[in-house]
């Protein structure tokens, strides 16, 4: 039995560098040679050298000109008290979800209010997508139907048609992949990017 | 329900089948000590890792001494990971500055990554600096994987001898898994991975200036190194607080597919293992039956139940049902590009195996979605399984099954050709009580007491759900949450930690002394008599004793939580 001490320890040790430092290393070395943009996290930077944030991460949109992504529920530390915790929705150093149940009334309530927000109707209901937090608070698409349901407030607050809106939109519509695998969805931050560049003067 | 949602599960079905048996074939050949292509280049490495840490690698272990070299392996990995949490301020590759973490959390998140549980009490982003990423959790992702496979295999082979004093070699075990299996694998993975987008350096958090003004600090890391054994180790515990529902640790529906496939593939190949070394491949298929008409099953609910509107919402202005533009469903806690199909077959996959990793928050499912994940962990996660721990698990389900066999007919029940005793069948019953005895003790604790009721997030049923979720998460070595709960205090991080601990070694240690009492047996000639376990009786036989053991142990507390909540929800109840 004494026999195997030396190679609880030996191996232990061993096993720490080769997964622990030298497998993460070496794939770090590898992954900036072969793939640099994604390993460093496929940030988007503006000709002025600025990170404006990353294909993958959903930001957080509030104006009537973009078109918003969806609820997040996302904390940071409150300034003012650190034991406390404040909303911070799409804080991307700090995924997390809502984690309310189906029968919580704070999640009907919170739906609720945010249906308001669109100002949905009985007639013109909104996509549940739109009033739902994502898992990770980051989620960077919402649904097609998500999207052409914001159309006509990004148009009308842009001073678009709702046509030149709409086909932004339908090229943004990414399917699923073979037509199988996924869902179709739209990125949030490219389309409104696309918007931007389209329509400077909305800015 | 969508036929792509269907089509998306059967695909998923089938490439695992496909894989099972060249994966077989090439674990048995690596673990049997065969020539194979990756053993005559690495060969060389191995003999030497053997001269450098004192390893006799022709001397074989007795089940005590395998059993002894792991418990030792298992506590150095915990106090060299305990060590680097408490001490990373001092260390390097902490661009964030993460402070020490405390003592508590320490202890319950070195038990949980030992154990191959990967429950985590806090996030990863806001705690964690890179080193403690790198080289403690990752390493014990590796090595609590290996360790998984290499009790499996003394199983097996406890099984496969006649006459037999020892059941393997755990230090070669574990090195040939590790430098065979795992790391080969992983180093594939992960380049697929940034490829797809996954990050993978060291630099610190990006500030970003989003399009609207704003400030947006992005979280980095060596994401993809630990993700690829994250998922083929079936550990689960994630780089980032959101695990794989996070864009960084998931970024497309491929990447998704693989991380699927990766937590099933070794667990099934595993199946075809025990078929070779047994002898009849036959076997392995048998048991793979049984756990695949548990995984339609569990899937095929689960998928069913998020599909669902949430009748809560219906006096509400919001479009629940599906649509060619639209997911529908409860898409509370999910991600768009996942939609209702593939995060309930995720939420299965996960936990049918203890990965325990999520692409949604089960603490957000419906009822009876939520239900699923939870009672694949109760039945003891032996559909499909941990790493090794799966197939020790149902191998211990099938003594059971066949001991209950031959009660029946009045003959000594044999399994694999060996007679099963009174020893094996006591170690066996030890072995399927560890489970149930923690998590309804401290459930049931939990639940009475302010100290347990304080962590609740969800009033009602729901609140109840989260609490028997923790503590069968703990026991099964899951690590996926009812993430709701405040966990990160001393008596959960504590208890947790008791529960993880029991739930790992209080399986093993029993599974190790039937394998030894096994191997010295001598083997049975098949005769009329012999019950074949090869066809749909025994595979009928083996789900019903699984359903059985599990109904009987844990339909009370089950009733309770989801089962009310569900009900409730029908009559219009919120909480």
């Amino acid at each position: 039995m004494l026999k195997q001490i030396r190679p609880a320890i030996s191996l232990a040790l061993f096993f720490t560098v080769l997964c622990g430092l030298v497998y993460p290393l070496a794939m770090t070395r590898i992954a900036h040679v072969l793939f640099p943009r994604q390993a460093a996290g496929s940030l988007i930077t503006n000709k002025d050298g600025t990170v404006v944030g990353s294909t993958l991460i959903g930001q957080n949109f509030t104006s009537e000109k973009y078109f918003w992504g969806r609820p997040s529920a996302t904390t940071d530390t409150d300034p003012n008290d650190s034991t406390k915790t404040i909303a911070a929705p799409y804080n991307a150093a700090n995924s997390m979800g809502s984690n309310l149940g189906p029968t919580s009334k704070a999640l009907v309530d919170r739906i609720q209010g945010d249906a308001e927000k669109y100002g949905a109707t009985k007639d013109h209901p909104v996509p549940v997508d739109l009033v739902t937090t994502s898992a990770s608070g980051l989620d960077p698409d919402i649904s097609a139907a998500g999207a052409y349901y914001q159309v006509a407030r990004v148009a009308k607050a842009r001073g678009m048609t709702e046509a030149a809106v709409r086909s932004l939109v339908d090229a943004h519509v990414e399917g699923r992949l073979l037509g199988l695998i996924g869902e179709q969805h739209v990125n949030v931050l490219a389309l409104n990017r696309a918007l931007d560049a389209a329509h400077p003067s909305g800015n | 329900m969508t036929f792509n949602g269907i089509l998306q599960i059967a695909l998923f079905a089938a490439i695992i089948l496909v894989l099972t048996r060249p994966l077989g074939g090439f674990m048995t050949r690596v673990f049997s000590g065969e020539r194979t292509l990756i053993g005559r280049a690495l060969g060389p490495v191995e003999r030497a890792i053997y001269r450098l840490c004192g390893v006799d690698e022709t001397t074989e272990q007795h089940w005590l001494t395998y059993a002894v070299a792991l418990l030792l392996f298992n506590m150095m990995g915990a106090l060299v990971l305990y060590a680097l949490m408490r001490l990373q301020a001092l260390l390097p590759f902490n661009p964030q500055g993460q402070v020490a973490v405390t003592p508590d959390l320490s202890f319950n998140t070195a038990i949980s990554f030992v154990t191959n549980t990967n429950w985590q009490s806090y996030g990863g982003e806001t705690t964690m600096g890179y080193l403690v990423q790198m080289a403690g959790l990752t390493v014990q992702n590796f090595m609590s994987a290996a360790t998984g496979i290499a009790l499996a295999l003394a199983l097996v082979r406890g099984f496969s001898r006649r006459g037999a004093r020892t059941i393997g070699n755990f230090w070669v075990d574990l090195t040939r898994c590790t430098l065979y299996v795992l790391l080969p694998a992983c180093i594939v993975m992960t380049l697929f991975f940034v490829w797809q987008g996954v990050p993978q350096n060291l630099g610190a958090y990006t500030e970003a200036t989003t399009l609207e003004g704003a400030k947006q600090l992005i979280a980095q890391g060596p994401v993809a190194s630990q993700l690829a054994i994250k998922m083929l180790g079936t550990n689960g515990g994630g780089f980032f607080n959101a695990n794989s529902a996070h864009p960084f640790e998931n970024p497309n529906a491929l990447v998704n597919l693989v991380q699927m496939v990766a937590i099933f593939a070794i667990g099934a190949g595993l199946t075809n293992v025990f078929g070779r070394m047994v002898g009849n491949e036959r076997q392995g298929w048998a048991i793979l039956a049984a756990m695949g008409v548990m995984f339609l099953v569990g899937v095929g609910v689960c998928y069913w139940a998020e599909a669902q509107a949430n009748p809560l919402l219906a006096g509400l202005p919001v479009d629940q049902a599906v649509s060619a533009l639209s997911p529908g469903g409860n898409m509370e806690g999910k991600e768009v590009r996942f939609g209702i199909a593939n995060t309930a077959l995720f939420a299965t996959i996960t936990t049918d195996a203890s990965c325990g990793a999520v692409i949604g928050w089960h603490d957000s499912f419906m009822p009876l979605g939520g239900l699923v994940p939870l009672v694949n962990m109760l039945l003891g996660e032996v559909i499909v399984g941990g790493v090794g721990a799966g197939l020790y698990g149902i191998l211990l389900m099938a003594i059971i099954a066949m001991f209950v066999a031959g009660l029946m007919v009045g003959r000594t029940p044999e399994y694999i050709g060996k007679k099963l005793e009174a020893k094996e069948v006591k170690m066996t019953v030890l072995a399927i009580l560890a489970m149930p005895l923690v998590i309804l003790l401290f459930t049931a604790i939990s639940s009475a007491i302010p100290l347990g009721t304080a962590g609740v997030a969800n009033n009602g049923p729901h609140g109840f759900s989260e609490i028997f979720y923790a503590y069968a998460s703990g026991a099964a070595n899951n690590g996926s949450a009812f993430g709701g709960l405040s966990a990160n205090t001393l008596w959960y991080n504590t208890t947790l930690g008791v529960t993880m601990f029991v739930g790992r070694f209080f399986i093993i240690i029993p599974a190790l002394a039937i394998a030894g009492a096994l191997a010295a047996k001598k083997t049975v000639p098949v005769s009329a008599g012999t019950f074949p376990t090869t066809g749909p009786l025994f595979v009928s036989l083996l789900v019903g004793v699984i359903l059985i053991v599990g109904g009987l142990t844990y339909f009370p507390a089950v009733a309770l939580g989801p089962v009310v909540e569900q009900l409730q929800m029908m009559a219009g109840t919120t909480y």
